[in-house]
């Protein structure tokens, strides 16, 4: 006769020999649904959490960056409490977009979004990015109605990691005020050195493009020759190299470069 | 049976007499990379001491419906598990910290000590005396882990979980931090002098050489 009691077949299958077929199979079904409950559990009861974090340290870092500015603080302060205007980008007319609410829009989500970006062509996409959203945000601060300020999130593929980073300009947009890199899972100890007070502070003060405007700004290897290099940092190749390729993506042609290009002639 | 004296032992051997670091030398790779500073060390300890428990407990309370076939699967699985959730709670509650680990969490899971007490304790043993050794090889991992952690912390920076302790000679004082002390071979310096140490003071934990020099080799060429 068979029983349909739960207790009973959970007693059977406990007295199943150990290596018989059926055990093991079972046994490592209940062990796997264990393991998916509970992985599962944490990180969705977790994620708000976390993500609240995440958060928490971007605005830091970007008011980090924005204290270490020289100068910057009294900017903001003339600037009459007013904080960094927010404008959302499109990159594929470099424009504002205006029909786009600035305190919404999350390039992080769009970066894997097919519908709000699009693939870079392999020969184009020298950062590694793989997709290109169509907006970005771009943070302007203005003064006596003349650009003072602008900072732009950027990042691209470093050794192992992505890194993400913000990249500060002067008002003459061809000098950089400073960069702050707030996220990246380079090697601790030799990539991850990129994340260093020290070496982000040998960044202001370096120019961007030459008299013929092609962008020369890049970590050098070994030590900076020019007013366009940043010296390297041993041991970190990879990652510094990944450093130099985003910052000239983005302010190239595909990245903010029409944009910039646009802001300089004040035609925004 | 389990009685009280054995249950001490249980708890106590580890942390000298049989350290899964300085005797069995197992778990170096995350030794060298969470001890720049103190405050890593302890956080690692902990997220170690925990899996490491749990992970017993779990193995243990299945070890005889576990079939020889699938076990190291088994434990490598629950092992996994625990790191996530372990690595998860990490990120939500002590982020910072979490970032300043890095992969060194995650890698909880390949480290040898985990699955070494699994397999080696766990398997044959019933819950409770599996618990405590779990506790102890933890407490014996996290004790090196804060030593060779406040060594190079004071040594490399002068300061020891954040607070000066040494004046540095930048902030105007006589310390000149040694910057070795944060590269990975500093801590092997501090490993291999502590393993010296202990097995000085205690010869039966040193091993046998496996070679021993040819003295004709020595004697140079007969004639």
């Amino acid at each position: 006769m068979v029983k349909l009691n739960p207790l009973t077949w959970w007693r059977r299958f406990l007295r199943l020999p150990n290596e018989s077929r059926m055990k093991t199979l079972l046994i490592a079904l209940f062990v796997a649904l264990g393991s998916a409950v509970a992985v599962s559990v944490t990180a969705v009861t977790l994620k708000p959490l976390q993500q609240a974090n995440m958060e928490r340290q971007r605005q830091a870092k970007m008011e980090t960056m924005l204290a270490t500015l020289p100068g910057m603080a009294d900017l903001l302060r003339a600037a009459n409490g007013d904080f960094l205007e927010t404008v959302i980008v499109d990159l594929r007319s470099a424009r504002i977009a205006l029909n786009m609410d600035p305190g919404v829009y999350d390039f992080r989500a769009a970066m894997s979004d097919p519908q709000s970006s699009t693939p870079l062509a392999r020969d184009i996409d020298s950062a590694g990015l793989g997709n290109l959203p169509y907006f970005m945000p771009v943070y302007i601060l203005r003064r006596n109605d003349a650009l003072a300020l602008v900072v732009l999130p950027v990042y691209g593929s470093g050794y192992q990691s992505t890194i993400h980073a913000y990249l500060a300009l002067r008002g003459d947009l061809n000098t950089v005020a400073a960069l702050q890199i707030y996220e990246q899972g380079e090697t601790p100890g030799l990539g991850a050195r990129i994340a260093d007070p020290q070496w982000q502070a040998l960044w202001p003060g370096r120019e961007i493009a030459d008299h013929d405007g092609i962008i020369r700004l890049s970590v050098a290897s070994g030590g900076a020759t020019n007013q366009f290099e940043v010296d390297g940092i041993t041991g970190a190749t990879r990652s510094t190299t990944g450093v130099t390729k985003l910052v000239q993506f983005w302010l190239g042609d595909h990245g903010f470069g029409p944009f910039l290009s646009r802001l300089k002639a004040g035609e925004i | 049976m389990i009685n009280g004296w054995k249950n001490t032992r249980l708890l106590l051997a580890p942390i000298i007499d049989n350290n899964p670091i300085t005797l069995q030398i197992l778990g170096i790779c995350s030794a060298l990379a969470v001890t720049t500073s103190l405050a890593t060390a302890l956080t690692m300890s902990a997220a170690l001491m925990a899996v490491l428990a749990s992970s017993n407990i779990l193995i243990s309370a299945i070890r005889h419906h576990l079939p020889t076939s699938i076990r190291l699967i088994i434990q490598i699985t629950i092992i996994a598990t625990l790191v996530i959730v372990a690595d998860q709670f990490l990120m939500a509650f002590a982020f910072e910290m979490s970032q300043r680990l890095s992969i060194f969490v995650g890698l909880i899971v390949t480290n040898c000590l985990v699955m070494g007490r699994a397999e080696g304790f766990a398997m044959r043993n019933p819950v409770w005396p599996s618990l405590l050794d779990g506790l102890s090889n933890g407490l014996g991992y996290s004790a090196v882990l804060l030593l060779v952690g406040s060594i190079r912390e004071l040594l490399g920076t002068g300061k020891l979980l954040g607070f000066d302790v040494l004046p540095t000679m930048e902030a105007g004082g006589w310390f000149q931090p040694l910057e070795l002390m944060l590269l990975a071979p500093g801590a092997f310096f501090i490993l291999g002098l502590l393993v010296w140490v202990i097995r000085a003071l205690r010869p039966e934990q040193a091993e046998i050489p496996e070679f021993s020099p040819r003295t004709s080799d020595l004697a140079g060429p007969h004639d």
